[in-house]
């Protein structure tokens, strides 16, 4: 009987390959919509994680100079000597601008927990120190080859665009006999030792956790990836859910007859479940084929994103994690199986003669719907709750969860709602029929109209996101960026000729003067600013008092970061100790986004006299012509290239690829958009299968065939503009809770919402694009159902 | 002394230790190109000679001590600098072809805390200079106006000490006047102790300071090819029995389960007798299990010619080094045909 109920079910799709075709697609489109931005996300996050570990950053603290990039080797000898478990990193860009590799030295001795390829195991402690190699991956290290004599070796392990190599290797390549930039703690001391302050006054300490900027920075950048992949597992499972209801529906009478003849209700649902299993798994194999694609073609867009954006290092190479694709089929799976539970009890528990009439189904599913509204308006009071008293990110996902599945939830009574409404407006008869019958109609429909609400929410949600992060980020690489070259001096007899040497071929030179501090008792940074154009002109400012730049330049007031506004409780008008007899009110709060800690900006000679011992030796200079400026630093002052950063290209560069990460959202936007296009055309099949009964007395009162499939055709566009209409709205609150509360939550800045109405009017376009599209071929063969179709209607049981 | 010295030397230079362990130790000690090798009858220059001897492969100042506090309780405490080389040279700088490593312990009867230490030569972070004598590696030292009067410390995570130390005796001198035969095939070391330090100093343990006072054994022992290829491991004792006798001997376990065996018998005026293969035995009679790691934490020593027959056990079995080279060392109490105390490392059951 197994063998005859299977062959019975399979006969099926054999007749129907079509309807076969559209479940196993939409499996597959929900899959690789979802394990494509996992690959993405696991691929940045495994590249990151790599480099994090092989240079031990954020692993450990770590001691830094408090002023300047460079620490005495006597230093590290002497901490060693008073018992600091410390061990020495020098680290610095070598080979041609634009291709440089960071070229970092390690002592494999001192260092803490075996960093790097030493002590790993692919090279004993002897060879390393008397072979000398330089480790680095094989892209890293054939722009090494012939740039260094020292010979390289192949470890894949570590970071793209870095060289590793023994200390003393790296001080000679570098050019940095007798000095280092940091210094590793060991997490276990030994007791006894004598402060910090006692032994390196100059040296400041920085925690392990929160240490990397980048780290902040690109967190935030794959947050947002990482809700994106949400909203589009969101977006898969009710693809799934319709793809799955509409093999139930269209097989109703033949669960009917296989019953009929005898075949037990258990055996028929086992059979069912077991050929969803197999479809859900094909589907789910080809999704994640198919995500691997989309990963991989947007992936080396993104890893340059990172790149250009952070200097963040992401291997532009896929590879096949298990996390991902497991991941994908066991989405597949799991959609599958959450979206069938719901139909298979319908089958198990429609009457056995009930089961092929519509009727009977949808006053099953009216009773759902009931449910479905109920969870609907708790979801949203809950999603209430939490924008109001709510603390965390958990929290932040918690309220994106509530918003998104409530607000899908209530859509059907929404939609129900404005039906109505139009309706008891509707004066001719037509008009009437055609309202009445799109409510009816309405829960056929309602789950690929939710998943039209929550493609065109996400889509409109994470384009505000990410234009509103690329508004603000190119106005604060505009700001942070804003001089044309810098140059670092190495003494500060030499800082000071060049800032003399400078002086009349530039516009301005700003010194950056700063000192690690304490403020409102919390770590952060003081800087000095030279007030002039480039600050009254290039920084934007959140918040501000009048005349801020005056009153700043005149030493009667500072500037703070968002962060340290934010973490102390400040905001501009209050007070702000930043020395032991100085108090200065906060005329300014500015954007600093990816910065982990606090910062305050005081003007220069103010900053002098709180720090006389702080000179600056690095200088941003303002030029028109950066090119004859560079020349003249390098051939008449004689300052080596590689103390002159050009910042403009690095800033069109960052700002290049940034662009190109906007075409990577802008594919997923189309793919999630399609995909919402494939369950409505789905449902609409399905519907229209079994709304023959309707139209056909509508055709008998003498309404054409071809006057149906027009209004059929309006009946999709008007349920799409009215489900794009909800849509916006919750889209913007989308965006508003990543920016304004996951965002606050996760890394104490808050990105400024921007509205974008044109790119709305787009997308709205088209969704109604993608529902007229999938309205087009139901409507077309109901404009040419045979009337004899039409007339056996009557003519049947009914 | 201390083959488990050359051991840990030898395996420093090995970053997979367990690997060569598994290898057995074969093959370690036989190859001495281009390093200076011990030759027989040797003739010391001091203070020179208590510094350091680049020239040879390993070296090693290892210091041990038996202590009590105010109220009697038994302390051990261990301190050793050991050098590696990789080339028969030193320089200034990182790349000076030379690694120290340090190891520090306190035993109790119940706890045994050890700390560990790194070091590259030729910038200042560990090294020895013999006059005034100061051996150090971070902030552990062993220093004073000379080899008699000297000043230790070390510290650990969990544990620090300051203990001085003044010479009571001559140094004594192993072997044949300092060269220190190895093995039948003649590999040798040059060593010399000074066994008759008296001590006291400060414990920092986690429960407090604790003052003690006691005795404490320092060995010096350089080499290039200390080890035969077919030797596995060592068991090392040294012994002051009251009275004032003092006993060093080692036990070198060879593949073919025959033992190499050499000692030297102080008299309490430090006059020494060299005890040949096979005059000095250690039978286990007893092995504790720590990890997986089955040591032997009870013997019996015997040494016939001075009517030796004495059971050592350790003060607590579960004194294991558990440090990047792993190995055994601890204080013991001697009782039988005398009584005393001392100190027994052991190798080689990793």
């Amino acid at each position: 009987m197994t063998a005859t109920g299977l062959s019975a079910l399979w006969s099926h799709w054999r007749r129907n390959p079509l309807q076969l075709f559209t479940l196993v697609a939409g499996l597959a489109l929900a899959t690789a919509l979802w394990s494509g931005v996992q690959a993405v996300n696991a691929e940045a996050r495994a590249s990151y994680d790599a480099a994090a570990a092989t240079l031990g950053e954020g692993q450990y603290d770590q001691l830094l100079p408090a002023v300047g990039s460079d620490i005495a080797q006597e230093t590290f000898i002497a901490l060693r000597r008073a018992g600091w478990l410390v061990g020495p990193v020098v680290e610095g860009q070598i080979g041609p601008a634009g291709t440089q590799v960071r070229l970092v030295g390690i002592d494999p001795l001192t260092a803490p927990g075996g960093l790097g390829p030493v002590g790993g195991g692919s090279m004993d402690l002897p060879q390393f120190l008397s072979e000398q190699p330089v480790f680095a991956n094989a892209a890293t290290a054939a722009k090494l080859e012939g740039l260094i004599d020292a010979p390289l070796v192949i470890e894949p392990t570590i970071a793209p665009d870095t060289a590793i190599t023994d200390i003393f290797v790296a001080q000679r390549l570098l050019g940095a006999q007798g000095r280092l930039n940091r210094l590793i703690l060991a997490p276990e001391q030994p007791v006894g030792r004598p402060a910090l302050e006692n032994i390196a006054p100059d040296l400041t300490r920085r925690a392990a956790q929160g240490g990397s900027d980048v780290g902040r920075l690109t967190d935030s950048f794959h947050l947002n990836l990482t809700a994106f992949g949400l909203l589009s597992f969101a977006v898969g499972i009710f693809i799934v859910h319709g793809a799955i209801g509409l093999a139930f529906e269209q097989r109703r009478a033949m669960v009917r007859t296989l019953r009929a003849l005898g075949m037990p209700l258990r055996r028929l649902i086992v059979l069912m479940a077991s050929e969803l299993l197999v479809l859900a798994l094909i589907g789910g194999v080809l999704g994640v084929s198919l995500g691997y694609i989309v990963a991989a073609t947007l992936l080396p867009d993104v890893a340059a994103t990172l790149k250009g954006l952070y200097g963040a290092q992401v291997s532009g190479a896929l590879q096949l994690r298990p996390a991902w694709w497991l991941s994908g089929l066991a989405i597949s799976v799991l959609g599958t199986a959450i979206a069938a539970t719901g139909a298979l009890i319908s089958v198990a528990r429609m009457p056995l003669l009930a089961s092929a009439q519509p009727r009977a189904w949808a006053t099953y599913r009216a009773r759902v719907r009931q449910i479905q509204m109920a969870v609907s308006v708790a979801l949203l009071a809950t999603a209430l709750i939490l924008v109001l008293v709510g603390e965390g990110l958990v929290m932040g996902f918690g309220l994106l969860a509530c918003l998104l599945i409530g607000a899908a939830l209530a859509l059907p009574l929404v939609l129900d709602g404005m039906l109505w409404l139009a309706s008891v407006r509707a004066r001719s008869v037509v008009a009437q029929w055609f309202w009445a019958d799109t409510r009816q109609q309405l829960p056929g429909l309602s789950l690929a109209l939710m998943a039209l609400l929550l493609a065109m929410a996400a889509n409109v949600g994470v384009s505000t996101m990410v234009s509103s992060f690329r508004l603000t980020f190119t106005g604060f690489l505009d700001q942070r960026l804003a001089s044309e070259i810098y140059v670092s001096a190495q003494s500060v007899q030499q800082a000071r000729a060049l800032e003399a040497f400078a002086a009349p071929l530039t516009s301005e030179v700003l010194p950056l003067l700063s000192v690690e501090a304490t403020l409102a008792g919390l770590p952060a940074e003081l800087y000095g600013a030279r007030i002039g154009a480039t600050y009254r002109d290039n920084w934007g400012l959140l918040a501000a008092a009048p005349n801020v730049w005056d009153s700043v330049a005149a030493g009667d007031a500072l500037l703070v970061n968002e962060q340290l506004a934010r973490r102390a409780g400040l905001w501009v008008g209050d007070d702000l100790r930043i020395g032991p007899q100085t108090v200065l009110p906060i005329a300014g709060v500015f954007g600093d986004y990816g910065n982990p800690i606090g910062q305050a900006i005081v003007s220069e000679p103010l900053f002098s006299t709180l720090h006389p011992q702080v000179t600056a030796l690095r200088f941003g200079l303002r030029t028109d012509d950066a090119e004859a400026l560079r020349n003249a630093l390098t051939d008449d002052f004689g300052l080596p290239a590689g103390n002159i950063t050009d910042q403009a290209q690095i800033k069109a560069f960052s700002l290049a690829v940034f662009e190109r990460t906007f075409t990577v959202t802008a594919a997923l936007n189309v793919l999630t958009l399609s995909v919402a296009g494939f369950a409505i055309f789905m449902s609409l099949l399905t519907l229209a299968g079994m709304r023959l009964p309707q139209l056909a007395p509508a055709w008998a009162l003498g309404m054409t065939r071809r006057r149906l499939g027009q209004l059929e055709l309006m009946r999709a566009v008007v349920l799409a503009v009215l489900t794009t209409a909800c849509a916006l709205p919750l889209g913007l609150a989308l965006a508003w809770v990543l920016l304004a509360v996951v965002n606050v939550e996760a890394f104490g800045w808050r990105l400024p919402m921007y509205v974008f109405p044109r790119d709305y009017a787009v997308l709205g376009l088209f969704a109604l694009a993608a529902a007229l599209l999938a309205a087009a071929w139901p409507a077309r063969r109901l404009a040419r159902t045979p009337p004899a179709d039409l007339l056996k209607v009557f003519a049947n049981e009914r | 002394m201390s083959v488990k010295s050359l051991f840990l030397c030898v395996f420093l230079l090995a970053a997979a230790p367990l690997i060569a362990a598994a290898q057995g130790f074969g093959g370690l000690g036989t190859e001495a190109e281009g390093f200076a090798v011990p030759t027989p009858a040797p003739e010391f220059n001091f203070p020179a000679d208590h510094g350091a001897h680049p020239d040879y492969r390993i070296e090693w100042w290892y210091l041990t001590a038996n202590m009590t506090g105010p109220d009697g309780t038994p302390y051990g405490l261990q301190w050793t600098l050991f050098r590696s080389a990789l080339s028969p040279f030193a320089t200034a700088g990182w790349d000076s072809p030379q690694i120290w490593l340090g190891h520090a312990a306190v035993t109790t009867a119940t706890e045994h805390y050890t700390a560990e230490r790194f070091a590259r030569d030729g910038i200042g972070q560990a090294g020895v200079t013999p006059a005034p004598f100061e051996a150090w590696i971070d902030d552990w030292h062993m220093r004073g106006p000379n080899f008699d009067t000297l000043n230790l410390r070390a510290s650990g995570a969990q544990f620090a000490y300051d203990v001085d130390l003044r010479a009571q005796g001559p140094l004594i001198f192993h072997g044949d006047r300092g060269y220190s035969v190895k093995s039948e095939q003649g590999q040798a070391s040059y060593y010399y102790s000074q066994a008759f330090f008296a001590l006291d100093g400060t414990l920092s343990l986690p429960d407090g300071e604790i003052p003690v006072t006691g005795t404490a054994w320092l060995d010096r022992e350089w080499s290039s090819q200390p080890l035969a290829s077919d030797q596995t491991g060592w068991d090392w004792f040294s012994l002051s029995f009251d009275g004032g006798r003092k006993l060093m001997g080692f036990r070198l376990r060879q593949a073919d389960g025959s033992y190499f065996t050499s000692g030297t018998w102080i008299a309490p005026d430090g006059q020494t007798t060299a005890l040949p293969n096979g005059s000095f035995t250690a039978e286990p009679l007893e092995t504790t299990q720590i990890n997986e790691h089955a040591v032997p934490t009870r013997w019996q020593v015997r040494v016939p010619e001075y009517d030796v027959d004495v059971t050592v056990s350790a003060m607590n079995p579960g004194a294991w080094m558990d440090l990047s080279v792993p190995y055994w060392e601890g204080p013991v109490t001697v009782s039988g045909s005398d009584s005393g105390i001392g100190y027994l490392e052991m190798t080689g059951y990793d």
